[in-house]
């Protein structure tokens, strides 16, 4: 397993998507806004890449640019290694699973999946086969003759996914493909994904703005915010390790403490002090701990900080406990629920709060 | 309960719709749209010489008509115009919404519009002069009479008729399925073939059924433009009922309405097997 793990990696090392220094604005003058801003970005062959932010971050900009829909401002695009900054969507073998699904009306289902290959040129025979393995790949063999309003969002979700993946392009955009299905389908359709992409081994680049089917399907995220690249890197990477506070607050939960930093630690403003493996830098800082990461001991344990109950939330598999520190900050603590459901605290409460060693980071503002 | 005001004096859902008068309003209207022609269709099985007096059963004035040889000519002159100036201002029309709703809007759409549209606007008589003015100068400068300006003339006042649905089937159409063409690698050509046109087909087809009515039915323009002998059906009825008024008129009347009924319910029929 580590040996085959090892070996995929290799294999993934060139890049099928080099993006250098876009740019891009929309209208001119006064009114022109940026909507990428100086963004760099290597999204490697074979793998599947996400690229996270709230709605009107570029993340949709900068996959539009990649399809061809839009031009950058300034900046290139490489494919393979081969610019294609320019070139018209036509001409890219890249294609993309729209939030709309877009598919057309008055064709059918395989005719939907087979309009990329005939558009290509292929003959017939190996148009009907490719369809043929397309709508088996995502189970829609029985609908082949439908037409396509006649199927459920699930299942035209499916059709979008086999029409891009027919003409086998290098490189699958898939834009908030996700984010018309209810949740339960939604679970499914992550699932289904990321298996295909295992199994086609096409690059995936996958835009959300939901930080758990970043974290679930990914092999890297890319997150993004005001047209600017925040962080890349694996789901554990940027969740355990957040660059600044906006990667740090977006993806999942987590307390903000407002410290001096020192070698080897930090200093609240109540008077305890957090260790911090390898901390040189000294100065105001922020130190991020998410709530699952604190612990309640008891409030003469030494080292512990001192922290009031202001209240309980309690959500099944754990309960969020809301403290003040001796400051009057205010942080959140995640904490498991025992099998009675009752965490034996009461709001007013006084405990002792211990992160767990190597939880505290320090992050940017 | 005690307040007899609370009653409910009705089982009627509240609905502005429920207001008093608007049966009776109905009705009328209703009359005053289909009595006329009611009248008019069954008419043209009288007997008699009159279209006012009953006379009895007959099939006499269609067969009158059916025989009449300038019937005839101008039946088949006013569908060799309908069907040129419809195809005509169809091709016209399907490029012009096209122009007007796909691209970013620009300075002079506004006016580009207006310019569409104008058959809709400028009084009837005052298009079919300006035609016979500068027709008739062509005529004179190139000796050609033929059935070409009649074409022409109606294809320019069935344009906006034409114009209308399709510009309406195009802004409802997702502009995603044309960006999605080209990401199948489909030329911008290909686009149009393969997607566009289809998905506009039933707005092309109402457009054209629409302005193939329009021009069948044209007495000002064609009155004024048609050179010595090229009479359409509307002229030609207009010149018999100015001689004398009888239940032929009647009947290729009717004959005119079916054509339009059987166009309409086919339209409809095709657009509906179409949305399926």
């Amino acid at each position: 397993m580590n040996e085959k793990a090892a070996n995929e990696k290799a294999v993934i090392q060139k890049n099928a998507i080099e993006a250098r220094n876009i740019v891009k604005t929309f209208g001119v003058g006064q009114a022109a806004a940026r909507a990428l801003d100086d963004v760099t970005v290597e999204i490697r062959q074979g793998e599947f890449f996400t690229l996270l932010g709230p709605s009107g971050c570029g993340k949709t900009t900068l996959l539009r640019l990649i399809a061809g829909f839009e031009m950058p401002t300034e900046g290139t695009i490489l494919l393979d290694g081969q610019d294609i900054t320019y070139l018209p969507p036509n001409k890219r073998p890249v294609n993309t699973v729209f939030q709309s699904y877009a598919l057309f009306p008055h064709l059918t289902v395989a005719q939907n999946v087979g309009f990329g290959l005939e558009m290509q040129g292929r003959p017939k025979a190996e148009v009907n086969d490719t369809v043929a393995r397309m709508l088996a790949l995502v189970k829609l063999e029985p609908l082949a003759h439908r037409k396509t309003n006649q199927l459920s969002g699930g299942q035209q979700q499916r059709v979008a996914l086999a029409r891009a993946l027919a003409p086998s392009p290098k490189v699958l955009l898939l834009d908030e493909p996700l984010s018309a299905l209810d949740l339960k389908l939604r679970k499914e359709m992550q699932i289904e994904l990321k298996r295909l992409q295992v199994e086609t081994g096409i690059t995936f680049v996958f835009v959300t703005h939901d930080q758990e089917e970043a974290l679930t399907m990914s092999d890297r995220v890319g997150v993004m915010s005001q047209g600017k690249l925040q962080q890349v890197g694996s789901p554990k990477d940027i969740y355990t390790k957040p660059v600044n506070r906006f990667v740090a607050s977006f993806i999942g939960e987590t307390n903000f403490i407002a410290a001096r930093a020192e070698a080897g630690k930090v200093h609240l403003a109540t008077g305890d002090t957090i260790d911090i493996a390898g901390l040189s830098a000294g100065g105001n800082v922020t130190v991020t701990i998410r709530p699952e990461q604190l612990r309640l001991v008891d409030k003469t344990e030494t080292g512990a900080m001192r922290a009031t109950v202001k209240s309980l939330v309690y959500f099944g598999t754990d309960t969020h406990c809301y403290l003040s520190l001796t400051d009057g900050s205010e942080v959140v603590a995640r904490l498991q629920s025992p099998a009675s459901g009752d965490a034996g605290l009461t709001p007013g409460q006084s405990v002792g709060l211990r992160a767990v060693p190597g939880a505290a980071q320090i992050v940017l503002d | 309960m005690a307040n007899p005001s609370l009653k409910p004096q009705r089982k009627r859902a509240f609905s502005v719709a429920n207001l008093p008068g608007f049966t009776t309003i109905a009705i009328v209207a209703f009359v005053a749209l289909y009595l006329p022609i009611i009248t008019l269709a069954a008419y043209s099985f009288n007997a008699s010489q009159s279209v006012a007096v009953w006379g009895g059963f007959s099939l006499d004035w269609y067969a009158k008509a059916w025989a009449n040889d300038q019937v005839k000519d101008a039946t088949v002159r006013s569908l060799i115009i309908a069907v040129s100036a419809s195809l005509i201002a169809t091709a016209v029309a399907t490029m012009a919404a096209l122009g007007t709703t796909r691209r970013r809007s620009f300075k002079g759409q506004t006016f580009i519009y207006v310019v569409i549209n104008q058959p809709l606007m400028v009084p009837e008589i005052v298009s079919a002069v300006a035609l016979l003015i500068f027709f008739s100068s062509i005529k004179v400068a190139t000796g050609y009479t033929g059935l070409g300006y009649l074409i022409i003339a109606h294809a320019a006042f069935c344009i906006p008729f034409a114009y209308l649905p399709i510009r309406a089937r195009l802004e409802g159409m997702d502009l995603s399925l044309e960006t999605a063409a080209a990401d199948l690698y489909a030329t911008p050509w290909q686009t149009f073939r393969k997607v566009t046109l289809p998905i506009l087909a039933p707005g092309v087809m109402a457009g054209a059924m629409l302005a193939f009515v329009i021009s069948l039915d044209d007495v000002v323009i064609t009155e004024f433009v048609k050179s010595g002998g090229q009479d359409t059906l509307p002229t030609y009825m207009l010149g018999q009922m100015r001689r004398q008024l009888t239940p032929e008129i009647n009947a290729i009347s009717s004959m005119l309405l079916a054509l339009t009924v059987v166009l309409l319910t086919l339209f409809f029929l095709l657009t509906r097997k179409n949305d399926q």
